[in-house]
């Protein structure tokens, strides 16, 4: 039985089929309208994410299965002390598949080792997110044409930013790669992340505090949201919310084929004046969420 | 200083100067009642200070555990007088049940039943992470 819980399960071949068959469930959606009958997936939400369960329960409808769950920690019997196992070992045999996002990291894993059913890892603490990487990474294929020599660019929040992480780990196995990393001091990349995917595989990077400054450079510009959930302490995050704000005048030297992405939800950091820019592409990135979301519950199934 | 040389049992050899009482509390040593010698800062001719332990007694050991405080070390089972196996170590790929993952975002920080495991990640290093949430041991 297979899961996902971390992008990097992945080899480069099936994260290319995935990529192609979302491609062409976008262009063909009818005919896979009945992939799913007759399946059920079950959201289970221990923290509240409106739009990755969403786009969760939308692929499946969009395949003809049905949908069953829970939204809230609260909800659910995990309320009562109930541990993630025995929720899964209940779970699991209600259904055919289950798509999990977690406030702990981890607690999807701990699910895998339990369950009767393939588990998706719908985001787990600040750890792992892999259809959010999914996501970005058939964004990237579909504006681009291509992984190979781009140069992305990442800013705001690095180093609690877990979809981040996630996709300068699947980016660092195509060639040609550059990164660029714009980040204020105390939110940079963590250390272990440059390590294991950027320096020990040669990859060429630079890191800067001023996105003007790199912007010309980049072909991808991956925002971030600088998350209040992630701080200990409310006095950090205030003093480093609006630290990078993406604005037109900022993107004046930037490249006319350069594509902004982002995970969403957006607070601030990307300015709505910037929404009407052809090289704005989050709002596209998260509709495709929902076609690579569908191909990923047929390969998890096994549905061709 | 003379230690008594053993019939049945174990020599924990070159381990790291300073890391004897770490290995000896963490194998829990101090539940047998047999002799145990510890033998701090011997010189050695390789490590130029080394510690030994000699367990009178033939007995069941972690080799992940010695392997991960301290791969360095080389065990010698001895039997009716002679050395009959000269063990070296090497750090262990995983971990289980010794460390435990201090990141209050782990899935473990809620669910303390769940076991601690840990996997080598990176050798020259010597870095492990929890199998959950990829936290550094002690970190």
């Amino acid at each position: 039985m297979e899961n996902l819980i971390d992008i990097m399960q992945l080899s480069t071949e099936e994260i290319d089929e995935l990529v192609k068959t979302g491609c062409d469930i976008m262009e063909h959606p009818a005919e896979y309208a009945h992939k799913c009958d007759g399946k059920i997936l079950a959201t289970l939400f221990f923290e509240p994410s409106t739009r990755t369960r969403l786009s969760f329960e939308s692929a499946m409808l969009s395949l003809g299965g049905q949908v069953l769950g829970f939204s809230s920690a609260a909800s659910s019997s995990a309320s009562k002390g109930e541990s993630v196992a025995d929720t899964i070992r209940v779970v699991s045999a209600y259904c055919d598949i289950i798509a999990m996002r977690h406030p702990k990291e981890g607690a999807p894993l701990v699910a895998t080792q339990h369950s009767l059913v393939p588990v998706i890892n719908a985001g787990d603490g600040g750890h792992n997110h892999p259809t959010q990487t999914l996501t970005d990474l058939i964004t990237i294929h579909k504006e681009k044409g291509h992984f190979d020599n781009l140069t992305i660019g990442f800013c705001g929040d690095l180093k609690f930013g877990r979809t981040v992480h996630s996709l300068v780990a699947a980016m660092s196995r195509y060639t040609g790669v550059r990164f660029v990393f714009v980040s204020p001091e105390e939110l940079k990349l963590p250390r272990y992340v440059k390590e294991q995917y950027v320096k020990s595989k040669n990859i060429p990077y630079t890191q800067s505090t001023c996105l003007e400054e790199v912007m010309p450079e980049l072909d991808i510009l991956y925002m971030t949201r600088v998350q209040k959930e992630r701080f200990f302490n409310e006095e950090d995050y205030l003093r480093l919310k609006d630290s990078y704000i993406l604005t037109p005048e900022k993107l004046e030297n930037a490249k006319e084929d350069l594509r902004i992405l982002h995970p969403l939800p957006r607070v601030n950091e990307i300015s709505v004046a910037v929404d009407e820019d052809p090289r704005a592409c989050y709002f596209k990135q998260a509709q495709n969420g929902r076609y690579i979301r569908m191909a990923l519950i047929m390969k998890l199934l096994g549905i061709q | 200083m003379i230690i008594d040389s053993i019939q049945n049992g174990i020599v924990i050899d070159h381990i790291t100067a300073g890391k004897a009482m770490e290995l000896y509390n963490i194998l829990g040593l101090d539940k047998l009642d047999c002799t145990v010698a510890i033998l701090k800062n011997v010189t050695s001719g390789k490590l130029g200070r080394k510690d030994i332990i000699k367990i009178d007694r033939e007995m069941e050991l972690d080799w992940d555990l010695i392997g991960y405080v301290d791969p360095t070390i080389t065990v010698n089972i001895i039997h009716d007088g002679k050395l009959v196996e000269k063990r070296g170590l090497k750090l262990p790929e995983r971990i289980r049940g010794v460390l435990k993952c201090k990141n209050p975002r782990c899935i473990t920080s809620v669910e303390q039943e769940l076991p601690q495991e840990f996997l080598l990640t990176d050798p020259a290093k010597r870095v492990y992470r929890c199998i959950y949430c990829e936290t550094e041991a002690g970190k």
